[in-house]
């Protein structure tokens, strides 16, 4: 998912409180650099000698130094622990990042991607010898194709906004063959903006679709817009706003009935899986987030993995490659030389796609099943309900419940108090809690967007709706003083404080340069 | 279930919270037509985590891994030792379940792994800025032109023949859809391709590889200076990482992007997939690149931190004008990467590279005094492409029931090529042992017969 920088102060407050005493803070150790660590003379591998051999490496022989560093593996283990320990994932924290799903990521799937079976197979091998790992996508297809209702499945893209361009390309293609040009691509105001984006690097031109007062899709304004060019729509259900497009299946007779094609960003189809076929709302296609839907792992941003769903009329334009379960074996269609290729757009990637996070996914539908991914959306939406039901009060929601997987407000609850969305964020850090994702989506002012999911148990979502319940009480009874304002202090208790990003733009620092460390971390190396 | 936490309970005291007499009720927005009221039949139930496991495991065993057999395959996915403190590191909770690090005060360790992943990133490619990763090589490779495209305000893009044809078709695909101009030189066995005939004034790059397709290293400066005469970005691909070890870097000859396959480091084979795509060019052009960027700052108390930075590229700021519609990298890859590196150093990396050169050269000598049989490079780093007397593609399934897993044969990947068929590619890595090369030798042995 994305987030937006609106509103944000992005240069902190001078600090009250800590000096800067440049030392560690109890166990929140300093850690130096990599390139600050090494030592001529260790090594962190054993190799054995190069034997004698004739160089066959030509004229273009490296020169000179690379400039990395040299340090024995106990070293490496400590700075890699150290920094792990500046960092919080769903395994510690509640971490309710609207729009992202930080679901609780099973250590079964981590087991199942490394046997070796998997792990140690080379996508070039004779396909006789990798049928084990095409029979695994073609499974994993056919769960995708059976919980969406569609026709069509491809594993190809990397990510979600990767699947976005494959979807789009699908649909580029699709209208090429019927011989017409359709230029321009409704996407809502809400969009996260990878669709934007994404259709702008298709060529398309970008029309955006005002939502109504109840934070859907104007159907009115939609119908103004469509015509003879219009190649479809983006549209994410459950929408950014955490809520179903009630309209949806309107929606898509109008943009079939003016010749176009129905993209529906999945993002959020965890809220609907097992409820809700999107065939039966006439989508076209729909890319899936293995990582939200399925929880394989965010891993600090990626890597991802985004299969793209397709109706019978773009099925045919999907990407290669492709399985196709031929009796009992499985066969690859990988080049367009291939005649079961078809009219495939073509490649978009080397190989045939993220079989980690393939294998990841499975495993996880597999723990579930079709009663359980049920009760996943069924968990997930009550649990986003019952924030909304506890938080209301105190905070202001923009629109009528019931939502989806996420529970949206704004920050018309800190009128006039002189606190914002990113100050409660950033005390909620200091309560033990990762923030919600905030000021998306842009409609809503301030927002706050808070996605529990189905793995949070109620007493976890019981302590943090008191927190919010705190906090949006302490911001209304005032700060004081301006200058000691905990909200703008806020987080205190973390490796570092606020961040100066103004600076971080102005004058980019993008990597090491051999020079000095501060003081304080050249003296807590070690 | 066991990753649902809720109980019966709970869930009918928060229904009664929320003021909803059941869960379907809070699904009453979805029209009626398309409610589902059941599970979606035809599909298994869940199950215990022993029989996911048992599921998975038999699937796992129908495949013959690398590791199971005397094992000769590269093109653009190299099987390296990757050290278990690398896998062990990567598992921690805190790298592995953690998001895109927006709140800078709590992921500090993702973003100083990040910067150090760009520092070694420049090191190695000898470029001045690099992000913080791609997707894989290919993806990046398809960037790069359009960046080019972008610097140069050109949009014809010239590629090698002797591109890895995964990466070819990517930025076939790609200027198809997006609609630019592209010139994709047919492949080169011999190695006889005159890239400075085909610049023109409107040529945005020039797409190169090193080592290229068939193995071959070379010295891509006089093709950097042609370029530059023109105003044409070069673009080299790495396609092999480890081979930066050995080689001189693309920046110390004159490359203006740089993007490599960066699997080598840290990260197995995968079946193709998630690798890391490492991304780097030239400080001038920081500012036109996609992805994400991590910089160095302060904190409120003067301390050095790290943030996400210069997002005003991206696709969340700047929607339908971003550089790109990318929104993730490839972290936990870029990590392994890193961890890797760290434990190899200077001095590791150089050993591995020089040792899989000489392994190679090993290999090499051994398959050239095979009657028939001829290796076709006279540069290679670890891998080279062995002409056979007769097609490839079959030996290499009727080897695989031995098993001996040969190498790639080149009508894979370039499939209806003329002049290609009897052409085999070879990669020897720390991994292959003497047992393994006795092996290939004799199958090549027996079809020299």
């Amino acid at each position: 998912m994305t987030m937006n920088t609106h509103g944000r102060p992005t240069q902190p407050a001078a600090p009250t409180g800590h000096a800067n005493t440049g030392e560690h803070r109890g166990m929140i150790l300093e850690e130096p650099l990599i390139f600050e660590r090494g030592t001529p003379g260790r090594i962190g591998v054993d190799l054995p000698p190069v034997p004698a051999h004739k160089s066959r490496l030509g004229s273009a022989s490296r020169q000179g130094q690379i400039g990395l560093p040299d340090l024995a593996e106990p070293q490496v283990v400590r700075h890699f622990t150290r920094l792990s320990q500046k960092n919080y994932g769903i395994d510690s924290v509640f971490y309710p990042l609207g729009s992202c799903t930080m679901k609780h990521n099973p250590r079964l799937n981590e087991k199942m991607a490394r046997l070796p079976g998997f792990a140690d197979l080379h996508p070039l091998q004779p396909t006789a010898t990798t049928q084990g790992a095409l029979g695994l996508m073609h499974e994993l297809a056919h769960w995708l194709m059976t919980l969406t209702g569609m026709a069509g499945v491809t594993l190809a893209p990397a990510a979600g906004a990767h699947g976005e361009f494959c979807g789009m390309a699908a649909i580029k293609a699709a209208i090429r063959a019927r011989g017409e040009k359709r230029t321009r691509v409704l996407v809502p105001e809400s969009a996260h903006g990878t669709n934007p984006a994404t259709a702008a690097a298709l060529g398309f031109t970008v029309d955006a679709i005002p939502a109504t007062a109840e934070g859907r899709v104007d159907l009115d304004a939609l119908k103004a817009k469509l015509g003879p060019d219009v190649a479809g729509i983006m549209l994410t259900n459950p929408n950014t706003c955490g809520l179903f497009e009630r309209d949806i299946i309107a929606i898509a007779d109008l943009i079939h009935g003016a010749g176009g094609y129905f993209y529906c960003d999945g993002a959020n189809f965890n809220a609907i899986v097992g409820r809700v076929r999107p065939a039966d709302l006439g989508v076209d296609c729909m890319h899936i987030n293995l990582h939200k839907t399925f929880s394989t792992p965010h891993g600090g941003g990626g890597p991802g993995s985004g299969p793209v769903v397709f109706s019978k009329a773009l099925a045919p334009f999907a990407p290669l490659p492709f399985v196709q379960k031929e009796g009992e074996a499985c066969r690859l269609i990988e080049s367009k030389a291939d005649k079961a290729a078809g009219q495939s757009f073509g490649r978009m990637k080397a190989f045939h796609g993220q079989m980690g996070m393939f294998i990841r996914a499975l495993s996880y539908i597999l723990s579930h099943g079709a009663d359980g991914l049920r009760q996943v959306a069924n968990d997930a939406v009550l649990n986003a309900n019952y924030i909304l039901a506890r938080l209301q009060d105190v905070m202001s929601a923009p629109f009528a419940g019931p939502c989806m997987h996420e529970a949206l407000f704004d920050d018309r609850f800190l009128k006039d108090t002189g606190v914002t969305t990113l100050d409660i964020a950033k005390m909620l850090i200091d309560r033990g809690y990762h923030p919600m994702t905030m000021y998306f989506p842009l409609v809503v002012p301030g927002a706050f967007l808070i996605e529990p999911t189905e793995t949070e148990s109620r007493e976890t979502l019981d302590g943090f709706i008191k927190t919010m319940r705190d906090l949006a009480q302490q911001a209304k009874a005032g700060t004081g003083n301006a200058n000691a304002n905990p909200f703008k202090q806020a987080p205190e208790h973390t490796p570092r404080r606020r961040l100066d990003e103004t600076t971080a733009a102005r004058q980019p620092i993008l990597k090491w340069k051999p020079e000095a460390a501060p003081d304080y971390i050249a003296s807590a190396a070690e | 279930m066991r990753y649902l936490p809720l109980t019966e309970k709970d869930r009918t005291d928060m229904l009664a919270a929320v003021g909803v007499a059941s869960v379907d009720d809070l699904f009453r927005d979805v029209p009626q037509a398309a409610r589902l009221t059941a599970p979606i039949s035809g599909l298994p139930n869940h199950q215990p985590e022993y029989e996911v496991d048992r599921h998975l495991s038999r699937l796992a065993a129908k495949n013959v891994s690398a590791g199971a057999a005397p094992f000769f395959l590269g093109a653009g996915a190299y099987r390296h030792h990757v050290p278990a403190s690398v896998d062990q590191l990567l598992l921690r909770g805190e790298f592995l379940t953690s998001y895109t690090p927006y709140q800078p005060e709590v992921s500090q360790g993702t973003l100083q792994m990040l910067f150090e992943f760009q520092t070694q990133v420049c090191m190695l490619t000898g470029m001045d800025v690099a992000n913080a990763s791609m997707y894989d090589g290919s993806t990046a490779c398809a960037e790069a032109v359009q960046m080019a495209n972008r610097v140069t305000k050109r949009s014809r893009a010239v590629l090698s023949g002797n591109l890895h044809p995964h990466y070819r078709d990517t930025v076939v695909t790609t200027a198809d859809l997006t609609g630019f101009e592209l010139t994709a030189l047919p492949p080169a066995p011999a190695g006889a391709e005159d890239l400075a005939k085909q610049l023109t004034p409107e040529t945005s790059c020039v797409v190169v590889q090193n080592p290229d397709f068939f193995g071959r290293t070379q010295d891509l400066s006089m093709l950097a200076e042609a370029c530059h005469a023109v105003g044409t970005l070069l673009v080299v691909v790495v396609t092999e990482v480890i081979s930066l070890g050995a080689l001189a870097s693309p920046g110390s000859m004159g490359a203006d992007i740089v993007v490599a396959e960066g699997q080598g480091i840290g990260n197995g084979l995968n079946f193709g997939g998630p690798y890391v795509g490492l991304f780097a060019c030239k400080e001038k052009y920081m500012r036109q690149m996609p992805g994400r960027l991590c910089g160095q700052t302060k904190d409120a108390e003067g301390r050095r931190g790290f943030v996400l930075t210069l997002s005003a590229r991206e696709q969340h700021i700047r929607r339908e004008k971003a550089t790109s519609n990318i929104c993730t990298n490839s972290g936990l890859c870029a990590l392994a990467f890193t961890m890797h590196l760290s434990l190899l150093g200077e001095t590791g990396l150089r050993h591995l590279a020089a040792l899989n050169h000489a392994r190679a050269c090993q290999l090499a000598d051994k398959i050239n005094a095979v009657a028939g049989c001829s290796v076709l490079n006279e540069t290679f780093f670890n891998e080279f492409t062995v002409a056979l007397p007769k097609a490839a593609a079959p030996l290499v399934d009727v080897w695989a029931k031995k098993p001996l897993l040969a190498g790639v044969p080149v009508s894979r990947l370039h499939p209806g090529q003329a002049g290609v068929e009897n052409l085999l590619l070879v990669t020897v890595t720390e991994l292959t042992t003497d047992a393994d090369m006795d092996a290939l030798i004799a199958a090549l042995k027996e079809i020299a017969q």
